[in-house]
């Protein structure tokens, strides 16, 4: 008996929702042999990374927090993704997005008045943007490939981050710690909604959501994305750019990762400092795979993904498995969602 | 600059370079073969810890060096069945790929920080490995001449074998090879599998000859650099050496700099200079070859017949 | 000879695919030195059977006999031992390397290049076949191409030869000297299966034909003793359609004008266009012949806007230039295009009906307002293109590849008829199209014109031109000729013309 693959004459629209939610289950399931292989608690291990973040209404701030910016790339990352534009460097992006923000913030130390926010969040899209027209001019001017570019830059931003908070941006009363000055209080955001566990950065994540969800599924740039990716000939045909589409898409996601940046900065950190990167562009590679692409399933997968980052710190302390461990998971889950993606186009026949 | 300022300088190029070149020799014959495997970094970081581990619980560093070598293979294996068999997207899953062995290299490597384990002595008699003049020649480690043995055997097989022609014909044109009977799924997991030993050998040259300790995500970026070199090399043999000594000779760079103390520049414009350079290069490289016709042509693209 | 076992013999062979009876109970005899015609249209399973005698797919059930034995041919390696070549209608050849390791590809067996090299041209001397061992593929013309196919089946002495679809790419000429190959061929003793649906090529040189329709064998026969027409109706299975074309048209104006339109390459393996001119008026039915890879597909993105002209003035539609406008600009000029390649070009596969009439009819049928596209809009749009072009689709959500090539191509021109163009270009509009459909669409191409649009039809099939156009020019090394009245002009010229050899055509009036 073999098992072969045959195509669907149309995708079939359960997979394309079961699939993600199998992921899920199967990570979870995968990840509890996985972990008592290796010889740690796999079930305490599994229980800690994706239920005790639910469970206990502490974390619940933490994940909101963490799922923010998470959502916030994931949803530009989307985008290009259809396109099959690939930034796999969202996570440079999201660093020169909090250094532009940071660098006006650095400029108006004396300005009060709490509108000097929307500059700094402006210059953090624009931050994120230009870092991610690098690959694109590369792209469309030179033909190289975005997926090394893009992935290049990162490396390039962590050094950059790393020149300023240890050299010109070194906080003078820091006690030589590598980090920035903190901003002033008008440069501020705060770090939840006042008397919820809200950050302001999932509310903006939540509206953006909502006109990703418009343009991606109603309007001619949405369409015309969708047709770039799936073939390039029927685009040009259609009268749609390549070009433009490799430089939109990179422009937004490099923009929105610009923005989880800076909204970071301002509204959870306080300042810029070596730990500033957090792997959050990396990660919302996973999320939108996960959310199928598709900004209300991003906006789920992103919150799915929090959880694990927030039980995964919690599992290090509680059954002390290594940090790494919510690396592992995300990881088993984009396995896993990739290896599903084949039951929405083929059915499986056992001959 | 004294002579021995220069040798000391081709013996450090050499050494830094071995483990892209290795891991770039791997990725050439995927690519070759008409795949993209984007999961380097990953492999190598694979492989990496299991060299470590299996030297630190054997003493053996060429147990070692096998081991990892199997490990990276084992790995690919995961994004082999996903990208041949289930036909899913070259680029995301060899992402995956990347980020799986991150993470897996820290889970198993955390019980390893700290340790050290024995490494290899040199094959050559130490008259001449320690000769100040002549150890430019035989004062390497043994896994450097492994590497150039391989690398200059794939070029052989590629070019100048019918194994180096049936595996370039099936990155070409996959369905003109599958018609004439060749089994393109078969042939492009056994190039996958190679990819994956070459970036578990080149894994283990981190933690085992370059410090013989074992680091979280100690291979620094340097899977990707070997992407780059592929482009870089326009997807030829000979010139994958060329490039990886020209890469090796920038990290050298980047090394004396820090060590020297090269007050002008920071050490991190030095730190970003490789990736900076990899951008450089695959611009130009790219603008020259703007038709893609270096490239195999099937490059990334699935293999699904229907039948 | 009664002594002798058949060649290759198939008994009741069926091969079955998801949705589809590709063969059913399909037997066959070929014998040695005979040359034997596989007959049938687009869809008939010929490919499907020949593919299992390679070894490529394998039978669901049913018997192969080889030399009177039975056997099984697990792949084609293993029908290359038994002696069997085949020569692929889509070739199976490498671009970017040279004839000789093309060639090396082909052989089971591990021969030196030297060796190789000596071989190769005893094969070219024996059949006076030329071709440069050392040329790299991509720069070869598709006659050439077709030679290293040949060349590679001959170098392994074979005793079957299998030509799927082997004159579709090639000029009268050519076709005449791939003929006398295969005789002398068939004289040693080999036996050859002819696959083709042209009626005329297959009485001129096969003994016997094998009828194919739907998956079913319908006939075997003497091809010599019968018409074309008798052929083709048990090909076709019902009575000819013939296309209503009213006699004696006048045209209108001057409605498409392509002037001094030159392009350079693009790419390695593309042609560059050069000094293109002709007009189309009203009503008239222009038809550009030539053998693939003249320039065809880059004509046909020139003309549709997919790429720029370097002056405004080089094309212009009902006197307005727009060289220098994209493809949606062209389009509210009233030009439509339809490219050769269905999926993946004139439409997605991917997508549904619905969404592939947004592609390009969103602005001429209303479908966008304020940046927004309106389903119901396209969907109302989708659902008359298919109801008036009889599309066999599950509504207006079945995704384009799920369609059959023919049903596809009915969807892709209605949505291009119905948007009323001012001009219609269309490359190859019955490539790879069942029978029924190709009567369909070129009735379609005539009413069109009847109403008073200007038509321009890019065809490698001389017979259809022939049947729908009122001029013709024909396109060689993406060079245009002078314009020809067809019923003015002999095959033999066009075939020259085709084949490169200019200078003036003596018309007869």
């Amino acid at each position: 008996m073999r098992i072969k693959l045959e195509k669907r004459a149309e995708p079939s629209r359960f997979m394309l929702f079961a699939t993600p939610v199998a992921a899920v289950v199967f990570t979870i399931l995968i990840g509890a042999v996985l972990f008592d292989a290796l010889g740690y608690d796999g079930l305490g291990t599994v229980k800690e990374i994706f239920f005790t973040p639910i469970l206990a209404s502490y974390k619940w701030q933490d994940v909101a927090t963490k799922a923010a910016p998470l959502i916030l790339i994931a949803l530009g990352l989307s985008l290009g993704n259809q396109a099959k534009v690939w930034n796999i460097g969202a996570e440079g992006q999201y660093i020169a997005g909090a250094l532009a923000g940071a660098l006006v913030a650095y400029l108006t130390p004396g300005v009060a008045s709490h509108w000097i926010i929307i500059p700094m969040v402006i210059a953090g899209v624009l931050g994120g943007a230009a870092w991610a027209a690098i690959p694109a001019f590369l792209k469309t001017k030179l033909n190289v490939n975005e997926v090394l570019t893009s992935l290049m830059l990162v490396y390039v931003a962590l050094q950059l981050l790393s020149y300023l908070v240890t050299g010109p941006w070194k906080d003078p009363n820091g006690h030589n710690f590598p980090q920035t000055a903190p901003f002033t209080d008008a440069q501020l955001l705060p770090h939840s909604i006042a008397g919820t566990f809200i950050p302001p950065g999932l509310v903006i994540a939540f509206v953006l959501m909502l006109a990703f969800w418009l343009v991606v599924s109603r309007s001619v740039y949405g369409f015309q994305v969708r047709v770039v990716g799936a073939a390039p000939s029927a685009a040009r045909y259609a009268g749609f750019s390549a070009n433009g589409t490799v430089w939109s898409t990179l422009l937004i996601s490099g923009g929105m990762a610009g923005l989880a940046g800076i909204l970071e900065a301002t509204s959870q950190l306080g300042q810029l400092n070596l730990g500033f990167p957090s792997n959050y562009g990396f990660t919302a590679i996973i999320v939108s795979f996960l959310g199928r692409l598709h900004p209300v399933g991003v906006f789920i997968a992103g919150i799915v993904l929090a959880i694990t980052y927030v039980g995964g710190q919690v599992a290090q302390t509680t059954v002390h498995v290594p940090s790494a461990s919510g690396g592992i998971f995300q990881a088993l889950m984009l396995f896993l969602i990739l290896a599903g993606d084949v039951l929405v186009r083929y059915r499986l026949v056992l001959k | 600059m004294t002579m021995d300022f220069i040798i000391s300088a081709i013996v450090t190029v050499v050494g830094i370079s071995t483990p892209i070149l290795l891991a770039a020799t791997g990725e050439l014959v995927v690519e070759k073969s008409g795949v993209l495997n984007l999961g380097v970094e990953g492999m190598m970081l694979i492989g990496a810890i299991t060299g470590f581990a299996v030297t630190f619980t054997t003493f053996n560093p060429w147990l070692g060096v096998i081991a990892a070598a199997a490990a990276g293979a084992a790995v690919s294996m995961v994004f082999g069945v996903l990208v041949l068999s289930l036909g899913s997207n070259q680029v995301a899953t060899g992402l995956a790929l990347a980020i799986l062995g991150i993470g897996l290299s820290t889970l198993i490597g955390a019980g390893f920080t700290g340790m050290i384990v024995p490494q290899f002595s040199s094959i050559f008699p130490s008259v001449l490995s320690h000769d100040p003049f002549w150890r430019v020649i035989f004062g390497y480690s043994p896994m450097v001449y492994i590497a150039l043995a391989i690398i200059f055997a794939v070029g052989w097989v590629l070019n100048y074998t019918r194994a180096g022609l049936v595996l370039r014909a099936v990155g070409e044109n996959d369905l003109s090879a599958h018609s004439i009977g060749y089994s393109v799924i078969g042939i492009r997991y056994m190039a996958i599998a190679f990819g994956g030993a070459m970036a578990g050998i080149a894994g283990s040259y981190f933690s085992m000859v370059i410090t013989p300790m074992w680091a979280e995500r100690m291979t620094a970026g340097r899977g990707w650099i070997a992407l780059a070199l592929v482009v870089f090399a326009g997807w030829k043999a000979g010139r994958l050496v060329i490039g990886a000594y020209l890469f090796g000779a920038l990290m050298t760079l980047e090394l004396y700099a820090k060590a020297s103390g090269f007050q002008f520049l920071p050490s991190q414009f030095w730190a970003s200079m490789p990736y900076i350079m990899a951008i450089v290069v695959l611009a130009v490289i790219s603008y020259r070859d703007r038709t893609g016709s270096e490239a195999p042509a099937c490059l990334g693209k699935p293999f699904l017949p229907n039948s | 000879m009664a002594d002798t076992y058949a060649r290759l013999e198939l008994r009741d062979i069926s091969k079955r695919f998801p949705g589809v009876l590709a063969n059913d109970n399909v037997s066959l005899t070929v014998m040695p030195g005979e040359i034997h015609a596989l007959l049938g249209e687009n869809g008939a399973g010929k490919s499907t059977l020949v593919k299992m005698i390679y070894g490529i797919m394998a039978p669901d059930s049913g018997q192969i006999l080889w030399d009177g034995q039975a056997v099984r041919i697990q792949n084609p390696k293993a029908a290359r031992k038994l002696g069997i070549g085949m020569v692929f209608q889509h070739f199976s050849l490498f671009e970017a390397m040279t004839v000789l390791e093309n060639i090396a590809l082909g052989l089971d067996t591990k021969v030196s290049r030297a060796a190789l090299e000596v071989e190769i041209l005893k094969v070219m001397n024996t059949y006076g076949l030329t071709l440069d061992p050392k040329r790299i593929v991509s720069t070869l013309s598709v006659g050439e191409r077709q030679r290293i196919e040949i060349v590679r089946a001959l170098l392994l002495n074979p005793k079957l030869l299998i030509m799927d679809e082997p004159t579709s790419v090639l000029t009268p000429q050519e076709v005449g000297q791939l003929f006398e190959t295969l005789r002398k061929l068939a004289a040693q003793g080999c036996s050859i299966l002819y696959i083709s649906h042209k009626l005329h090529e297959i009485i001129a040189l096969c003994e016997t034909a094998t009828i194919l329709r739907g998956g079913k064998l319908i006939a075997t026969c003497d091809p010599r003793k019968e018409t074309p027409r008798k052929l083709a109706e048990m090909m076709i299975g019902a009575n000819l359609k013939e296309i209503s074309k009213v006699a004696g048209r006048t045209f209108g104006d001057v409605k498409f004008a392509v002037r001094n339109l030159t392009l350079p390459k693009i790419g390695d393996f593309g042609t560059a266009l050069n000094e293109i001119e002709f007009e189309v008026k009203a009503g008239e039915i222009f038809g550009i012949a030539g053998v693939a890879g003249n320039g065809q597909n880059e004509l046909l993105e020139a003309l549709g806007g997919e790429v720029l002209a370097h002056s405004n003035d080089a094309i212009s539609i009902a006197g307005a230039g727009v060289g220098k406008c994209g493809p949606t600009e062209r389009r509210a000029f009233g030009l439509g295009a339809v490219p050769e390649e269905r999926n993946g070009h004139a439409a997605v596969s991917d997508f549904s009906l619905q969404d592939n009439a947004v592609l390009t009819a969103r602005n001429r049928m209303n479908m966008v307002s304020a940046q927004l596209i309106d389903p119901s809009a396209s969907n109302a749009f989708s659902q008359k293109v298919i109801m008036s072009f009889g599309v066999k689709a599950q509504g207006t959500k079945a995704t384009a590849g799920s369609l059959s090539g023919g049903n596809l191509q009915k969807y892709i021109m209605g949505r291009e008829i119905l948007q009323n163009p001012v001009v219609l270009v269309v490359s190859q509009p019955t490539w790879g199209v069942d029978a029924g459909a190709a009567a369909a669409i070129r009735q379609a191409i005539v009413d069109l014109a009847a109403k008073g649009s200007a038509m321009v039809i890019i065809s490698q099939d001389l017979d259809e031109l022939l049947e729908l156009c009122d001029t013709l020019s024909v396109i060689n090394l993406g060079k245009l000729s002078k314009p020809l009245k067809v019923g003015e002009v002999s095959v033999e010229e066009i075939g020259l013309l085709m084949g490169g050899i200019h200078g003036e055509v003596q018309h007869a009036h």
